[in-house]
């Protein structure tokens, strides 16, 4: 699903971002992305949603070259992930369902299926009685879970999750991890950029560790290593 | 079309304040664009004035039989450029003399003899009353063989002329830098629009909309906001024209405003401004995001 291939970032500055990033990502995978800040993490993820090119490398995702993408694809891109940040991004003068709804409209989904789609999303994130709430009325958590099921609404194969429960309490963060699992479980990648540590200890998930724009630490090679020995 | 109607019809209620900005940066915009098309039909019209005396008299030699004149006449008539060909008799210009030239009224009727000679007076339709025109036809006129002598103001013509290619270029030259100027005003408004919805285009970007997709409600919302500027422009337009033609005391009161057919050159040029401006604007934007 993912392939990020001896890939390098660096940015006008001459800064480098990522150094030699080599490593897959399989279907129905839950893949935690650690590191301290500045490690690379975000920009690993903004190649993966094609926000950024690589400088040098390949990244293919669900079917696409990112490195040779033109511009026209990347919406194509984008409607096959589920993207979801620290700060939620919902749009504050809209209802849970609208912001929802928005992503379906904006690409174009029938009208008369719009409402149900909503409506099941909102029930898969636990917040079918909160879809007339703005996101001020919300909670940090629920608004996580709305910028979630905004990313499920169209049935992505991989979803991102960028720090996702950088902003949220120790409840919440609960609440919206097995979320995440829940929804690996049914069969979406989910690739989690995080530097909580006590989250990523609680599971036996895929860890993939940066430094310094490289990764240092690839929890399936090491398994790998460990069986051929 | 119903999703980018309602995006577009929302930005307005989102944002009144920068929407009537917008609406009225344009309409003032359009309004010098507009005034000064006022101005220029006006001089135009004055012109058009002076252009319809454009007259070429040719004067026939005395003792041509009248069935050549007849011929000639009818010739003439079917020349592309002639409106119309007007056969004045002796008789007639002595009396055409005596009513116009009333300081020579005892002059002239004391004659024995009437020394003025017969004429053939042609007219050009519009648009041939240019010097070279008048000037090949005055020509052709004198072809004929019982023609003596053909007068049409060359200089006069000449200098009609040139008034009028100097108004049309000094028109078209500052009608061009007040339009570049409404569209530079109009983009900066609908710039703000943007930036101040920067947040929701990302998001629009993010979960997979193409970029026409994105700059479809911009559009509509610019067209829209050109559309009310142009309408508003034409009262202030019309506000002026008014105050002008009333506050002159008679002396503009044959002052003219835009037929239908402008205003509504107006309201395109409008809707086209509205739409350069947020193409531009949300194009930059875009590919800086």
């Amino acid at each position: 699903m993912i392939r990020f291939a001896n890939v390098y970032k660096a940015y006008p500055n001459g800064a480098l971002a990522l150094k030699d990033v080599t490593f897959h990502v399989s279907k129905g995978e839950f893949v935690f992305l650690t590191g301290h800040s500045g490690a690379g993490k975000s920009t690993i993820m903004k190649l993966l949603f094609a926000e950024q090119k690589p400088t040098a490398g390949e990244v293919r995702v669900s079917g696409y070259n990112v490195t040779s993408l033109k511009p026209d694809e990347v919406p194509r891109l984008r409607r096959r992930l589920g993207v979801v940040f620290q700060d939620f991004r919902l749009l504050e003068d809209r209802t849970a369902a609208e912001n929802i709804a928005f992503a379906l409209e904006v690409t174009g989904a029938r009208t008369d299926t719009i409402a149900a789609r909503v409506m099941r999303v909102l029930t898969q994130v636990g917040l079918s009685a909160k879809g007339r709430a703005y996101p001020r009325e919300l909670s940090g958590g629920e608004q996580q879970r709305v910028a979630i099921a905004r990313a499920l609404v169209n049935d992505p194969a991989i979803l991102l999750a960028d720090e996702p429960t950088g902003n949220l309490d120790e409840r919440a963060t609960r609440g919206v991890f097995q979320l995440l699992r829940d929804i690996n479980a049914g069969g979406t990648v989910v690739v989690m950029a995080t530097h909580d540590l006590d989250l990523v200890r609680q599971t036996s998930y895929r860890i993939i560790e940066m430094r310094d724009g490289s990764v240092v630490y690839d929890s399936e090679l090491d398994e790998a290593a460990a069986e051929a020995q | 079309m119903k999703l980018l109607t309602r995006e577009a019809l929302l930005s307005f209620r989102r944002a009144p304040l920068l929407s009537v900005l917008s609406i009225t940066t344009i309409a003032f915009s359009l309004f010098t664009v507009g005034l000064f098309g006022l101005v220029a039909l006006n001089l135009q019209q004055a012109l058009r004035g002076l252009e319809e005396r454009v007259e070429i008299v040719s004067f026939i030699l005395r003792g041509t039989p009248s069935e050549a004149i007849a011929v000639a006449t009818q010739d003439i008539a079917s020349f592309p450029e002639v409106q119309d060909v007007g056969y004045v008799s002796e008789e007639e210009a002595l009396q055409r003399a005596r009513a116009e030239l009333v300081e020579f009224r005892d002059a002239y009727r004391d004659l024995q003899v009437n020394p003025l000679p017969a004429s053939i007076e042609v007219r050009l339709k519009d648009g041939f009353r240019d010097a070279a025109t008048v000037e090949r036809v005055a020509q052709r006129l004198k072809g004929f063989g019982f023609i003596d002598d053909v007068r049409y103001g060359r200089e006069w013509v000449q200098k009609l002329d040139y008034l009028r290619n100097l108004t049309g270029l000094v028109g078209l030259v500052i009608w061009m830098a007040f339009a570049a100027v409404a569209v530079v005003i109009i983009g900066v408004t609908i710039r703000l629009t943007i930036l101040q919805r920067a947040r929701e285009i990302s998001i629009m970007r993010l979960v997979g909309a193409t970029n026409w997709f994105i700059r479809g409600p911009f559009l509509l919302e610019g067209a829209l906001k050109g559309l009310l500027g142009g309408l508003l422009s034409l009262v202030l337009c019309y506000a002026g024209y008014l105050l002008f033609r009333d506050k002159s005391g008679g002396t503009l009161s044959g002052l003219v405003f835009f037929r239908p057919e402008h205003m509504l050159v107006i309201i395109i040029f409008g809707i086209l401004l509205g739409l350069a401006g947020s193409l531009v604007s949300v194009g930059r934007h875009l590919r800086h995001v």
